[in-house]
């Protein structure tokens, strides 16, 4: 329970050092952050219920006015601004991604955890994002899609790094990663 | 650590938040519900003014906030005119920077302990279901906790990288962070546990 409790809170506070490191633009100017690699990263290494709760408790403190989000934002003004919905669809996506690598463990670590940030941390996120972009500028889902598809890149290229470093996780700490089952000869080595 | 909070006290700090919450609420269905172009300005100019109150350093605090929002507006205004609707554009410009504004100034001057009052109000009825609030109250002071502790020990990582090497760090720095989260989120719970635990009225 405590273990728990911890683990949801330091997941929490280290996707919000993650959106602190300076943004990589990548060749055409579209600045990436790292915050979402964290949300991919909150349901593939803690699993769909601790990783949504972690993500959940990090969305809600910016909400309450810690300057969490990426570029030092928060507070209430998130719920007016376009990106809502990507505030909002953070939980769920971490949750989604969560679900996804408990499905799939018997996959490799790395291969499932990929998988499952591109379908939570990349399709869920998006569709969430994308509704919240065409409610708040008014724009039709179609016209929103296209606004938000200069970020896919960069989701597709944090999603590839949410496998690897799982895969890492893996090798160096299968004991934190709770819905993995290390082969034997990892066990007894 | 820097705080969304206001930098002078406000006769709005002295108001409940309860209060300002459901005024915001109010406004902000208002917002989206009339799409008159008088109504939309005024209230853009209303809460122009509302910032403009409080003095100057509150004013450029305020609009510091609000620079979040100019790629948005950019986008938008390119948009209509490429379209060739500027008016529809300037109203949905006014609307969004209106709505992120009024949030803005709750958060500027509400103290984090009124609005976690608020929380635990409205978590009531969950606490009259036999439903436990009690770890909310554990994990939210470990997470503000954290957060300089690990932006501290990142930056420690990212000064050992650069002492190493020429390159910049990049996303490899990423590993040993989560590791050493995960590590502190273990001893962590450990000196929870140690200290009576994360339920005081139950068993542990």
């Amino acid at each position: 329970m405590e273990k728990d409790l911890a683990r949801i809170a330091l997941f929490a506070a280290l996707i919000a050092i993650l959106g602190l490191i300076p943004a990589i633009t990548l060749g055409f100017g579209v600045p990436i952050t790292a915050q979402s690699l964290g949300v991919m990263l909150a349901g593939a290494v803690l699993g769909a219920r601790q990783g949504g709760l972690a993500v959940l408790l990090f969305v809600f403190a910016a909400v309450l006015g810690l300057p969490l989000l990426a570029g030092g934002r928060g507070g209430l003004g998130v719920f007016a601004s376009p990106t809502v919905g990507f505030v909002v669809g953070f939980p769920v996506a971490a949750f989604v991604t969560g679900l996804v690598v408990e499905k799939l463990h018997r996959l490799p670590p790395g291969v499932s955890a990929g998988i499952g940030a591109f379908i939570g941390g990349i399709i869920v996120m998006y569709a969430f994002g994308t509704i919240g972009m065409a409610i708040v500028l008014n724009k039709s889902l179609t016209e929103a899609a296209l606004l938000n598809s200069a970020f896919v890149i960069g989701d597709l290229l944090k999603a590839g790094l949410c496998g690897m470093l799982v895969a890492a996780i893996a090798r160096l700490r299968p004991q934190m990663l709770p819905w993995y089952r290390a082969p034997v000869s990892q066990v007894f080595r | 650590m820097i705080s969304l909070s206001s930098p002078v006290r406000t006769w709005a700090h002295g108001w409940r938040a309860g209060t300002k919450l459901a005024a915001l609420c109010v406004a902000t269905m208002l917002l989206f519900a009339i799409g008159n172009i008088v109504f939309q300005t005024a209230a853009f100019g209303f809460a122009l003014l509302l910032y403009c109150l409080p003095g100057r350093v509150f004013l450029r605090e305020g609009l510091r906030h609000l620079r979040v929002l100019i790629p948005f507006v950019a986008i938008v205004l390119i948009w209509h005119l490429v379209t060739g609707d500027p008016a529809r554009g300037i109203k949905t410009i006014m609307r969004m920077v209106t709505a992120v504004a009024l949030a803005n100034l709750v958060t500027m001057t509400t103290s984090l302990t009124a609005l976690m009052d608020v929380v635990r109000w409205m978590s009531s009825p969950l606490r009259r279901l036999g439903v436990s609030t009690a770890p909310l109250e554990i994990v939210l002071p470990l997470l503000i906790r954290f957060v300089p502790v690990l932006t501290l020990r990142a930056g420690q990582m990212h000064q050992s990288w650069r002492a190493r090497s020429q390159r910049r760090a990049n996303y490899r720095i990423v590993l040993p962070m989560m590791l050493m989260a995960l590590d502190d989120a273990d001893r962590v719970g450990e000196a929870l546990k140690a200290r009576g635990g994360a339920l005081p009225e139950q068993e542990n």
